[in-house]
């Protein structure tokens, strides 16, 4: 068997299953974007031209949902960032127990969304949650976490970034502890302030990395459905309803199909654009 | 750059270098910082510890105001409802278990079969377009499950997939195929391909020095890769809520989301079945903690 074909023979399956589950879908989604398809109605679909995006794109709901999808991405964001590099670097200083401190960290990462979900609903809970039971012992007053629009999109980015945090925090320590010690060493004869070390040699070091774990995790936060879906079902209200979760409704609560997959391929786009962004950082990253 | 979790927990190259003048102020520092990194150990794993104490409390405990931290009576009961149906016989929890191991074992299998060698290919030859395809093979990764089960769902539902193990199965194995070829394919860019041209050197073919050669020096990455790719359908959700809906198709996650569908919610239950849903994860990823990093992004930041 030549090389040429033995890759042709490696690679294709797995290409072919791709082209089938991923890329064929997406087309028919393309295809539907276009019409005014409703998957309940049933009966042939009729093409609308651009109707459902500009639909989409002048509606004030769909800017308001887009509102607190930014919100939620980059409060979620932001807090797992800073929480996690800060544990990175706590953990980083220390020399026993590392391994062992690590991996208890990485145990919320690991779980599934709807375990999570359901972990901080129960804790949430106005009446019984341990939540505001901790609270009241504290003698501070109750707070109705999930039920009150403000509360509810913070409890929301509360739940992500305890979820997320393990993971910034683990590509924040590789990235601290493949600083190369010369470097410290170099800097304490020349008796520089830890402040200034960490300014001058931890911070630009570790910064490529993180900002590819910061832009994975906002890809990620963008397409978030199953969080929202278990712990507040987008309200109370619209309040904690994000980009995800309101093309499912438009999908499955409201069935036109049509509409939903204009709005589907809009957010793919934006996903693109984030991947494209993280790629070039990962190639960089690499040719260093 | 090297990034496995393994040298992340070595002795510490960012370790303090204070002259021993200050040493008495870098001690209550390194006191301070202890303390700052047990509360927030505390708080990252109460919320985990919270429901393994609730999964074991009798319900009037578990519903007590205010929250029973210590003094309440240890039973079983809620991790016997997981697993038997309340009228005798086996629960709808435990089937749906049951299905969530055939799902994610079999779609992992594939995912495996066919990604590594796949991996393999891109790693060795000059493929054309490589940074292309293999771009495209990331991108099906990052899109919004949410958006893609609207077609999926249509597409199902003309082929008779719709409600089957099969089609979980399918769209799985398709979901960790692009994730087992990037990380695979680290893997395989560090054995040498001299193995391999010294091996077809001793008359070899191509195709049995990648066999007799290189594959069992892959095992334990395809061990890591496979191992995250059961964690990911293990814990998937979004497919599995729209795609399927009777109890013996359904896997795990969305019938314990269903568990909270009433006017009332049994909350040891919920926690009980939520324990044992975890357990294996927590294992498996214990087993792959060296890989995390190339894990959880794709294998992409490696080196």
């Amino acid at each position: 068997m030549s090389d040429r074909w033995l890759a042709v023979a490696f690679i294709s399956p797995a290409l072919l299953l791709l082209l089938a589950m991923s890329v064929f879908p997406l087309l028919w989604a393309l295809y539907l974007s276009f019409t005014d398809y409703s998957a309940t109605r049933g009966g042939p679909a009729h093409f609308v031209g651009f109707e459902n995006y500009t639909a989409i794109l002048t509606s004030a709901q769909v800017h308001l949902r887009a509102l607190t999808t930014l919100i939620y991405v980059v409060g979620a964001v932001t807090l797992q960032t800073v929480l996690g590099f800060a544990i990175a670097y706590l953990i980083s200083r220390r020399t026993h127990g590392r391994g062992l401190l690590t991996t208890l960290f990485l145990v919320p990462m690991m779980l599934s969304q709807v375990v999570v979900g359901l972990f901080w609903r129960f804790m949430l809970d106005a009446q019984f949650g341990v939540i505001n039971s901790m609270l009241g012992s504290l003698g501070l007053g109750q707070v109705e976490w999930l039920t009150r629009q403000r509360t509810a999109l913070i409890s929301l980015i509360v739940v992500d970034t305890w979820q997320w945090t393990p993971f910034i925090m683990l590509i924040a320590l590789a990235g601290l502890t493949a600083v190369p010690k010369y470097l410290y060493e170099a800097a304490s004869i020349d008796r520089a302030s830890e402040w200034f070390r960490f300014r001058t040699i931890t911070l630009p070091l570790v910064w490529p990395l993180l900002l590819i774990a910061v832009l994975f995790r906002a890809i990620e936060a963008f397409r978030l459905f199953d969080l929202v879906y278990i712990l507040t079902s987008g309200g109370p209200g619209v309040s904690t309803e994000t980009l995800s979760f309101h093309v499912y409704k438009v999908a499955f609560l409201g069935f036109n199909t049509g509409t939903a997959s204009a709005y589907g391929i809009l957010m793919v786009l934006v996903v693109i654009v984030l991947t494209q962004l993280y790629l070039r950082y990962l190639n960089k990253l690499k040719e260093d | 750059m090297a990034v496995s979790v393994d040298e992340a927990v070595s002795p510490g190259p960012v370790r303090d270098h204070t002259p021993s003048a200050r040493r008495f102020g870098g001690r209550g520092r390194s006191v301070l910082e202890v303390a700052l990194l047990t509360v927030l150990a505390v708080v990252m794993l109460f919320p985990v510890l919270w429901m393994i104490e609730t999964s074991l409390k009798e319900n009037r405990d578990v519903y007590a105001i205010p929250a029973k931290f210590f003094d309440f009576k240890v039973t079983l009961d809620h991790f016997k409802d997981v697993f038997v149906a309340s009228g005798g016989g086996r629960s709808t929890l435990s089937v749906a278990f049951l299905n969530s191991v055939v799902v994610a074992g079999v779609s992992t299998a594939l995912a495996t079969v066919l990604g590594v060698p796949a991996a393999w290919a891109y790693s060795r030859f000059a493929v054309k377009a490589k940074k292309d395809q293999l771009f495209f093979i990331l991108s099906t990764r990052f899109m919004p499950p949410v958006v893609v089960v609207i077609p999926i769902f249509l597409m199902y539902r003309q082929v008779g997939l719709i409600d089957t193990k099969l089609g979980l199965i399918l769209i799985y194995t398709a979901f960790n195929v692009p994730f087992t070829i990037w990380m695979m394919k680290g893997f395989v860019d560090e054995v040498p391909a001299e193995y391999e041209d010294a091996a077809m050197l001793d008359g070899y073919t191509r195709l049995q020095a990648f066999w007799r050669f290189t594959l069992p020096l892959l095992l334990p990455g395809i061990a890591a890769t496979a191992v995250f790719a059961l964690i990911f359908s293990w814990n998937e959700f979004v497919f599995a809520i729209f795609l399927t809906s009777s109890d013996n198709v359904r896997t795990a996650p969305p019938a314990i989301a269903g568990l909270i569908g009433g006017t009332t919610v049994d909350w040891g239950l919920v926690a009980a079945a939520s324990v044992v849903f975890a357990l294996p994860v927590l294992v498996f990823a214990y087993l792959v903690r060296k890989h995390l990093v190339a894990g959880v992004t794709l294998g992409a930041v490696r080196r």
